[in-house]
């Protein structure tokens, strides 16, 4: 194998992608915008505001190449823990979507589910006018070095059409899974993900991240919009591999009176950013971002979120928690903007941290920018460890250290995953959240309710 | 409630009460800023070769920095080559007494209201007056001296007490910290220097009262207060300036140095010149403040930060030593074309440090306020605790509140708890105070009042008066 460096490897992806991949015109020439724009950003450092704490130098030190399709049956044992059971959704491996593996028959007639290189290599048809009226309208190539990257390498992911005024009772399963090469050289995906909702209409969406465990980049980005009086719930789910980086940028733009809720649960990767941005872009928008970081080992967990209240009368709420442990680096920045005339704005943010071990470290930033005076924002933030009350309360009924302490750090996230309205993610977040708890002896205890 | 709405027009409708220019000759050097205006400077002070070389690094430093960018405040640059680096009110070179003192400086500290004559026979105040660049009159020495307190002119303490001034100069804040800083090192003309020894209880309230006189003359004062161990000093910093059309540059440093078990509390009421109604003039104030506490010391700062077309200011603690305490209080008004950038760093070093941060901005008219601060909690910080708070209060729909709190925690056994909101006065709080026969202004000041009490409790007396009339002031006009 010859010794590649990162921006020739990343050359090279984007002329394959170039080649290989059909697109219309119009996506063409927004790939090669995005590919200049990323050449000349180029890995964010940390002299930027935004990387400030995120030292990405692992990734930009690797040449990663565009992952291939992966053997059938190693794909098959990598996805198979991801599967949520849901019934209705998409699956991807190594960035590609395979038809085999995903099932959507049981959606409501004019759903649309597809895998977005089909879209895009099909004939000028409506839903292929749609996704490219939306694309890279919310995720904007300029600032962004990754989301550039991902544009510029634009190629499949998943687009979910929901007309107006129907209502998809049944959640919809996005899983990503890479599936490295037995050679165990590092390789990428850029996965794009495209959702629009129309008025009235509600979905639940899914997102679910992993991987083997050999050194990858899941590199993705959402976008999201939202008509009016639309209902949209959405769920990240990564639980990429001790050696897997993940990025991901998601940008939602919500019309009048729309409610969109997001949940965004990290419990793995070597590195991992979370990006999210909504645009509050009508009267009566009501937007949650919640988030559960799990942080162990030496791995970096970063959250961002900005909230732009452009319009009068919304509200956004926000809780992060994470739970630090080993020699665990994370990172919390959540903005809160409220533009000049975004009146009787009501924005809720709150961020708590819990450090279980002396090598853990923090650093969070909530940020409030307010131009407007008739509002109500607060953000709060707290860093600290297990009360000694609490603990010592269980202890005298009989729990041992190890006990007690499990069943605080379990009641600290169990306030996140009580927001989560899909009952079987809920179950099996709570599973896997007790089999990672340090202490919990593999999740061989369990706290009921 | 402290002033009446009469008392509060009545101020308001005078123009900037400080803003006249006092014509007496100003002994400058030219604009602009090379070594050897540095040289001059030195020279002109009579200081001894170490603190030129110490200046001299310093300018070199600040020769390879750029401005920070980073700050949430916007202004045409500074032209640091079109600034007079300084400026010594001429006097006679001898004061036999406070009559010999040149009848017009004297008019201005009447005007001023800092009445040096009557100072010995009023109790508890000892004024260092800094008039441009140079301190003209000091009082209360003697009373100071017998406890063995020294309270001067920096001048004064570089000529009677090198040693101590060199052990500490740049000791916490160093002379490459920032660009302003270094500037500052390089070129500052005066300032304060107070040493309280062991296990003295400064028995008054250390004062100074700064003034910007001479017109293009930046300031560059360097505050220097060493708390020896054991010791109590409470230190009060007031300010006013004249009316000008230029900006006015002022860069300042204070370090502060509480040894063991010492106690410094620093309270600054701030009424710079803040530019006219559409943002014309005013001062621009950029101040490296900050102190280090060593086991068991308390650091405390104050401050009302009313002036000033831009404030950019930090005072922080590096709280060294094991126990050590530290203090941030803070109120900052910004009304028509103002922006404040203003917060403050604690840096938890030591085991069982503790800090407390109260922050409350109010914005008014086109004024843009934000909290920036740091808490940085060490990895050897041990039980470390930290309280944040910082509040914003809205008036008027033109003016912006922005909040950039830093938590960094490295560290498990500590505490950081950072809470901040954003409000308006309510309509409904309004109707209560109108209906039980408050006007509309009254009740506003009222509830401005309120929402700082955290802070004035914090001030001294004598300042606490002060700043709640500043705030009525400030926000006239701001209001229905």
């Amino acid at each position: 194998m010859t010794t590649l460096a990162p921006t020739e490897a990343y050359a090279d992806a984007f002329e394959a992608v170039r080649r290989t991949a059909a697109a219309p015109d119009g996506i063409v020439d927004l790939r090669r915008r995005a590919f200049e724009r990323f050449t000349a950003l180029g890995m964010p450092t940390t002299r930027l505001e935004a990387w400030r704490f995120t030292n990405v130098a692992p990734i930009a030190n690797t040449a990663f190449t565009l992952a291939v399709p992966a053997e059938r049956e190693a794909a098959k044992a990598d996805t198979a823990p991801h599967a949520l059971g849901l019934g209705a959704g998409l699956t991807f491996i190594n960035g590609r979507y395979v038809a085999p593996a995903s099932d959507v028959s049981a959606l409501p007639a004019g759903v649309e589910v597809l895998s977005l290189a089909d879209v895009l290599a099909s004939d000028g048809n409506e839903t292929r006018a749609a996704v490219e009226a939306h694309l890279a309208t919310g995720a904007g190539i300029e600032n962004e070095a990754f989301t550039a990257l991902n544009t510029a390498l634009l190629h499949d992911g998943a687009v979910v059409r929901v007309p107006a005024n129907t209502v998809v009772e049944q959640p919809i399963q996005l899983l990503f899974v890479t599936s490295p090469p037995p050679g165990g050289e590092p390789v990428m995906t850029h996965p794009r993900v495209l959702l629009v909702v129309g008025e009235n209409a509600q979905v639940r969406v899914v997102e679910s991240y992993g991987g083997g465990d050999s050194p990858y980049l899941t590199n993705t980005v959402t976008e999201v919009v939202a008509g009016p009086s639309a209902v949209v719930d959405h769920y990240k789910l990564v639980r990429e591999s001790p050696s897997g980086y993940h990025i991901g940028a998601m940008h939602v733009r919500l019309d009048r009176a729309a409610n969109f809720s997001s949940h965004a649960v990290t419990l793995g990767g070597a590195i991992v950013r979370n990006d999210a941005q909504a645009l509050l872009d009508g009267e009566g928008v009501e937007c949650t971002l919640n988030g559960l970081y799990l942080a162990n080992g030496r791995r970096l967990v970063d959250n961002h979120t900005t909230i732009h209240h452009a319009q009068p009368h919304c509200s956004s709420h926000e809780l992060y928690k994470g739970i630090l442990d080993g020699e665990a680096h994370a990172v919390f920045n959540g903005k809160i903007i409220v533009a000049i005339d975004a009146q009787k704005t009501d924005a809720k943010q709150t961020n708590k941290a819990l450090l279980l071990s002396e090598d853990a470290q923090i650093n969070t930033k909530p940020e409030l920018e307010i131009f407007a005076d008739d509002v109500k924002c607060t953000h709060g933030a707290t860093v600290g460890q297990l009360d000694e009350d609490a603990l010592f309360y269980l202890r005298a009924r009989g729990l041992g250290l190890e006990q007690a302490r499990s069943v605080l750090i379990h009641a600290f996230a169990g306030d996140l995953l009580n927001h989560i309205a899909i009952e079987p993610i809920r179950d099996q977040l709570d599973v896997l959240l007790l089999a990672q708890l340090p202490g919990s002896g593999g999740g061989s205890f369990h706290v009921a309710g | 409630m402290a002033t009446s709405t009469d008392n509060i027009e009545q101020l308001a409708n005078q123009d900037y009460k400080y803003g006249f220019v006092t014509d007496i000759d100003a002994e400058a050097v030219p604009p602009g800023l090379n070594e050897e205006i540095i040289r001059i400077i030195s020279a002109k002070k009579g200081e001894p070769e170490w603190l030129l070389e110490w200046r001299l690094k310093a300018f070199r430093v600040w020769q390879t920095m750029t401005e920070p960018q980073w700050h949430n405040v916007h202004f045409p640059p500074v032209d640091f080559q079109d600034i007079i680096y300084y400026s010594a009110p001429k006097q006679k070179p001898k004061l036999e007494s406070l009559d010999d003192l040149d009848p017009e400086i004297k008019a201005t500290f009447d005007k001023l209201g800092v009445p040096i004559e009557e100072q010995k026979m009023m109790a508890g105040v000892a004024v260092d007056a800094v008039f441009d660049s140079v301190s003209v009159a000091t009082t209360f020495k003697d009373k100071l001296a017998d406890l063995g307190i020294v309270f001067c002119s920096f001048s004064e303490a570089v000529r009677d007490h090198p040693d101590l001034v060199r052990k500490y100069l740049g000791s916490v804040v160093p002379a490459s910290d920032n660009f302003y800083a270094a500037l500052n090192s390089a070129v500052f003309s005066d300032g304060s220097f107070a040493y309280i020894p062991k296990g003295v209880k400064c028995p008054m309230e250390l004062s100074t009262y700064f003034r910007i006189n001479a017109a293009q003359t930046g300031q560059f004062e360097r505050t220097l207060l060493v708390a020896d161990e054991g010791a109590t000093v409470s230190y009060l910093e007031g300010c006013t300036a004249p009316m000008r059309d230029e900006n006015q540059l002022h860069a300042a440093v204070v370090e502060l140095v509480a040894l063991d078990d010492a106690t410094i509390k620093y309270s600054t009421v701030q009424n710079w010149y803040p530019g006219d109604k559409d943002g014309k003039g005013g001062i621009y104030n950029f101040v490296t403040k900050r102190g280090k506490a060593s086991t068991n010391a308390k650091i405390t700062w104050t401050q009302v930060e009313t002036g000033s077309a831009i404030t950019w200011k930090y005072p922080s603690c590096i709280l060294q030593g094991d126990n050590a305490v530290g203090e941030f209080y803070s109120v900052a008004v910004t009304n028509n074309h103002q922006q404040a950038d203003t917060g403050t760093k604690m840096l938890h070093l030591g085991k069982n440090t503790r800090s407390t941060i109260v922050s409350k901005g109010i914005s008014a008219g086109k004024g843009q306020n934000t909290y920036r601060g740091l808490v940085r909690i060490g990895k050897n910080a041990k039980g470390a605790r930290n309280f944040s708070q910082c509040d914003s209060l809205l008036i008027g729909d033109k003016c912006g509140a922005h909040t950039f709190p830093y938590l960094e925690v490295r560290n498990t056994s500590s505490q950081v708890e950072h809470e901040a909101s954003t409000s308006k006065i309510g309509e409904d709080q309004i109707f209560y105070c109108r209906q039980r026969g408050l006007s509309t202004e009254d009740a506003v000041n009222m509830i401005v009042n309120g929402f700082c009490k955290e802070v004035f409790r914090e001030l001294p007396m004598e300042f606490a008066v002060e700043a709640q009339k500043l705030l009525g002031v400030s926000l006239e006009g701001s209001v229905g």
